[in-house]
């Protein structure tokens, strides 16, 4: 389960999240809609302290996963990065060859058992329902894989390292029809094993894969609620014109 | 061992390598500076050399390098900005600015001997103009010519293309256009260019070994066919070849500072330059 | 008016690309002279200009090597059946000692009776090898001999062990060792400043907060711009020394000492290209390695050295070629013996060493000069080799992005 409790986030002088709060579930899927700028990716990057990376930037508030604040001084970033895994918005492979790409997590964390490396490897691209197209060029570089084949390369390169949470930053926006459906649908069967966010502009999408769905505008968390019945019988008028394509 | 553990050793490793660039740095200028600051003074930058260069001041190689800067300037600058103008606003982006950009690159990375090599042959040998300020002038300018072409590129480059539109737009011709519009914007970069091929040539002693640079030479430069002494050779001279090279060492440390003070001025100035510059261009 | 300014503009626009052309002219012209100059050398005999070399007709010996010339005048070779002749002692003879051998008067009012003592000479020790001017020569003494002269050959230029241009009667134009000299302080330039400024090169790009680098960024412009012979003063009075007590050598100019200096000023060339290309990493690799629980370090080295393998390497090969072309600095701290380099602490010469120290000596136009333009022709050809490669290895990296 994921915690936010009273979260505010700067860049510098900007107020990019004010004062959040949210349950997320365990092996649920929610998604963030929005705006563009309203501080949904931001806020997904906060489960992983991937905000970190920016300069000049500030938090207050807590966050907790399964009961532990992750801004913890306690908690080792490295360690928090291996339980929450992250896609990006455009598939971002290394320059190794397929089978490094989703190794890579297993070596990083100092896992050198080649027989064990080797099953996780499959087993990953078999979860992200890549390992048929793929098996016979393990070798080769990951460049070589469609935009959609390398998106979902690095969703196997997610859960080669067994995340329990995975955030997803638009993982379907630099993609085709096809391939989003394909990811979709893999949304749709890990559901069972991890706890997934994902930030989209695509409403059908969120609409779609979510159980739940939050929504933003201008930093705040205007309303969060089931996908239903956020899409059909929404409480917030902001939420009805987003929704229903007046602005945004 | 650990993966965090690794990462503190190998971050505390550049740390310390970081330190030591910056430390290599200090111990040059400090060493130059702490044995030069004493010889230094108004008498020693206005008198000539005196008893083989064991006393007296390094006058003549302070004229003689001016003479050198100024001369190499009047040749390369005028040259450079135009080279670049072209390059920039008028060969398109054709095989032509291509085949230039990498001529202008490997000119740039021809080591300064060479140009030295190639001076005496051309200029001190074919056209006649023997060991004088000319013949080093040009040697000089070519040398600095590709620095000069690059900093006047990158600052037209930098002028956004809605400048030169919004004045075609009214009318104005392409060489109006550059005149007014491209040239004011680019001007201060360009000096910037100038300012930093300024400190090159001041410190530059191959080139000049074989074009211009007398060994001793008190008098200064009448005219531009004159030989003159420069400050780089002088030190060269007077460490390892003077005619009493202890006695000289003071000399030395005090010549060394002089060449050092002018590189750095040259350097800050044009740093200075180019961060009050690069703001206010940006607030355009 | 308007025809006037037309015409203005077509002749600024004729100007500006003349100007433009500026760099491609220099290159042109500097490959024409030096290339003119340079192999010009193979032109010239391998005994200085206007020297003949004379035995006794009686001596079976018809040629002789430059090298075996050299070797007989420095008494080497002692034997004339070492040169498959006869087992006889050489007699080397060179002209001046003539005027020791008989009194002044003998020679005549202008000298007009010099070349029948000389022949005479010739024909009294059949022994005899006599190094003496063309202009003496006496042609129809059909006692003496005079050996054929020999260009100097390409393959004693490039491959011969000994560089003795001022030598007589033969001089030695061997490049090898200072080939050799050059490739030895530059290796091990290199391998000094690799370590270190990619260390700084991570350091800047990766660790360093903006303040830092702010400082360190303008640190390492001026170690750039500080002028070679500045750096060779420093090695000089305080590197050289240095070594010289730390390794107790007999002497501190050595290639070591070269080496240190050429890697201080290597430097900023390695820490600004290695530091641009790592920072040319895209964001996305970063955030993808450390997402997957990747510490800094690891990401650094297994993701973003990798990445920008192609400007690092570019990096090295500038720095090279910035050491290889170094003059001043190496010239007052190698100590410029011009032998064959066997160990790291011992005094070497460069290439441009050798131009910066000789070249004011060797009378223009001379076997000698030209030899030295040579020696420039390598250089040219080497760093136009290094700069070329260095733009093509970092085009590379540009077309590696996704």
């Amino acid at each position: 389960m994921i915690q936010a409790k009273d979260i505010n986030f700067y860049y510098g002088d900007f107020h990019a999240l004010k004062s959040i709060d949210m349950e997320i579930e365990t092996n649920t899927v929610t998604a963030f809609i929005g705006p563009s700028g309203c501080g949904k990716s931001t806020f997904l990057r906060l489960f992983n302290r991937m905000n970190e990376l920016i300069d000049n930037t500030r938090l207050t508030g807590e966050c907790l996963i399964d009961g532990q604040n992750i801004y913890h001084k306690s908690v080792q970033v490295d360690e928090l990065r291996k339980k929450v895994g992250m896609v990006f918005q455009k598939p971002n492979p290394f320059p190794k060859s397929i089978f490094e790409n989703v190794a890579y997590g297993l070596r990083v964390n100092d896992i050198r058992d080649k027989s064990y490396i080797t099953q996780r490897v499959e087993e990953s691209l078999k979860a992200a329902a890549l390992w048929d197209e793929v098996k016979d060029k393990l070798k080769k570089s990951a460049f070589e894989l469609s935009g959609g084949q390398q998106q979902r390369l690095c969703i196997a390169r997610a859960l080669a390292i067994s995340p329990s949470v995975l955030l997803m930053d638009e993982p379907a926006s630099a993609l085709d029809p096809i391939s989003t459906s394909k990811i979709e649908e893999l949304i749709h069967s890990l559901k069972k094993d991890y706890t997934i966010v994902i930030v989209t502009h695509n409403m059908q999408q969120a609409a779609r894969v979510s159980d739940k769905t939050g929504f933003f505008m201008l930093g705040e968390l205007i309303e969060y609620d089931d996908t239903k019945k956020i899409f059909l019988k929404p409480e917030k008028e902001q939420t009805q014109n987003y929704i229903t394509g007046r602005f945004g | 061992m650990n993966k965090r553990l690794k990462q503190k050793i190998a971050f505390a490793v550049f740390r310390i390598l970081g330190l030591m660039v910056v430390g290599i740095l200090f111990w040059i200028l400090g060493f130059i500076l702490y044995n030069g600051i004493g010889v230094v003074n108004w008498e020693f930058l206005i008198t000539a050399p005196k008893e083989g260069m064991t006393a007296g001041g390094i006058l003549p190689a302070i004229v003689g390098t001016l003479c050198l800067i100024a001369g190499s300037v009047i040749f390369a600058f005028p040259i450079g900005v135009m080279s670049a103008i072209y390059m920039n606003e008028y060969a398109g982006n054709g095989w032509i600015v291509r085949f230039i950009r990498i001529m202008t690159n490997n000119l740039g990375s021809i080591p300064s001997i060479v140009f030295g090599l190639f001076g005496m042959a051309l200029f001190v040998n074919t056209l006649k103009f023997g060991d004088s300020i000319l013949a080093g002038s040009c040697t000089l300018g070519l040398l600095v010519l590709p620095l000069i072409i690059r900093t006047t590129e990158e600052a037209l480059k930098a002028i956004p293309d809605s400048f030169r539109t919004g004045s075609l737009a009214l009318g104005a011709s392409k060489l109006q256009t550059i005149r007014r519009v491209i040239l004011p914007i680019a001007f201060p970069n360009i000096i910037t260019g100038l300012i930093l091929s300024i400190g090159r040539v001041s410190g530059e002693t191959a080139p000049i070994l074989f074009t211009v640079a007398a060994y001793f030479l008190p008098k200064l430069p009448n005219s531009i066919f004159d030989q003159v002494m420069a400050l780089p050779y002088h030190l060269y001279v007077i460490a390892t070849s003077g005619t009493d090279i202890e006695a000289s060492r003071p000399i030395a440390y005090g010549t060394a500072l002089v060449l050092i003070a002018i590189v750095l001025l040259m350097n800050l100035l044009a740093t200075i330059l180019r961060r009050y510059f690069g703001r206010k261009v940006k607030i355009n | 008016m308007k025809k006037i300014r037309q015409i203005i503009e077509r002749m600024v626009k004729v100007m500006l690309t003349l100007s433009g052309s500026i760099t491609s002219l220099a290159i042109l012209l500097i490959i024409i002279f030096l290339f003119k100059e340079g192999f010009g050398l193979f032109n010239n005999p391998s005994v200085e200009k206007g020297y003949a070399l004379c035995i006794n007709a009686s001596n079976p010996v018809e040629y002789l090597s430059p090298e075996q010339i050299k070797q007989i005048f420095d008494y080497e070779i002692t034997t004339w059946d070492e040169v498959s002749g006869n087992r006889e002692d050489i007699i080397p003879f060179r002209f001046d000692e003539i005027f020791s051998m008989y009194p002044e008067e003998e020679f005549g009012i202008d000298y007009e009776l010099l070349p029948e003592k000389l022949g005479e000479v010739i024909v009294q020790n059949p022994n005899i090898i006599a190094y003496i001017p063309e202009q003496y020569l006496l042609r129809e003494n059909a006692s003496v001999k005079t050996l054929p002269q020999e260009n100097i050959r390409v393959d004693n230029f490039f491959g011969g062990k000994e560089w003795l241009p001022t030598a007589t009667p033969s001089p030695q134009f061997g490049v090898l060792p200072l080939i050799m000299g050059t490739l030895w302080v530059s290796f091990f330039a290199i391998l000094i400043a690799l370590p270190l400024g990619m260390g700084v090169a991570i350091y800047m790009s990766e660790l360093a907060g903006t303040r830092i680098h702010k400082l360190l960024k303008p640190a390492i412009e001026l170690l750039a711009g500080i002028p070679s012979v500045v750096y060779g003063f420093f090695g000089l009075v305080v590197l050289v020394p240095l070594v010289q007590k730390a390794l107790s050598l007999p002497v501190g100019e050595t290639a070591f000492a070269g080496s240190l200096i050429l890697a201080i000023m290597a430097l900023p060339t390695i820490i600004t290209i290695a530091e641009d290309a790592m920072r040319g990493t895209p964001r996305a690799m970063r955030e993808a390695s450390l997402a997957l629980g990747a510490t800094r370090w690891q990401t650094i080295y297994k993701v973003i050295v990798p990445y920008a393998s192609s400007g690092i390497t570019a990096a090295v090969v500038l720095g090279i070629g910035r050491a290889i072309g170094e003059t001043m600095a190496v010239l007052m701290v190698t100590g410029n013996a011009a032998v064959m380099p066997n160990s790291l602490f011992q005094s070497v010469r460069t290439i441009p060493a050798t131009i910066a120290a000789e070249l004011g000596e060797a009378p223009a136009g001379g076997a000698h000069y030209q030899s030295l333009f040579l020696l420039g022709c390598i250089l040219f050809a080497i760093t136009m080799l290094i700069s070329v490669s260095a733009e093509f290895i970092s085009k590379r990296q540009h077309n590696k992005g996704i």
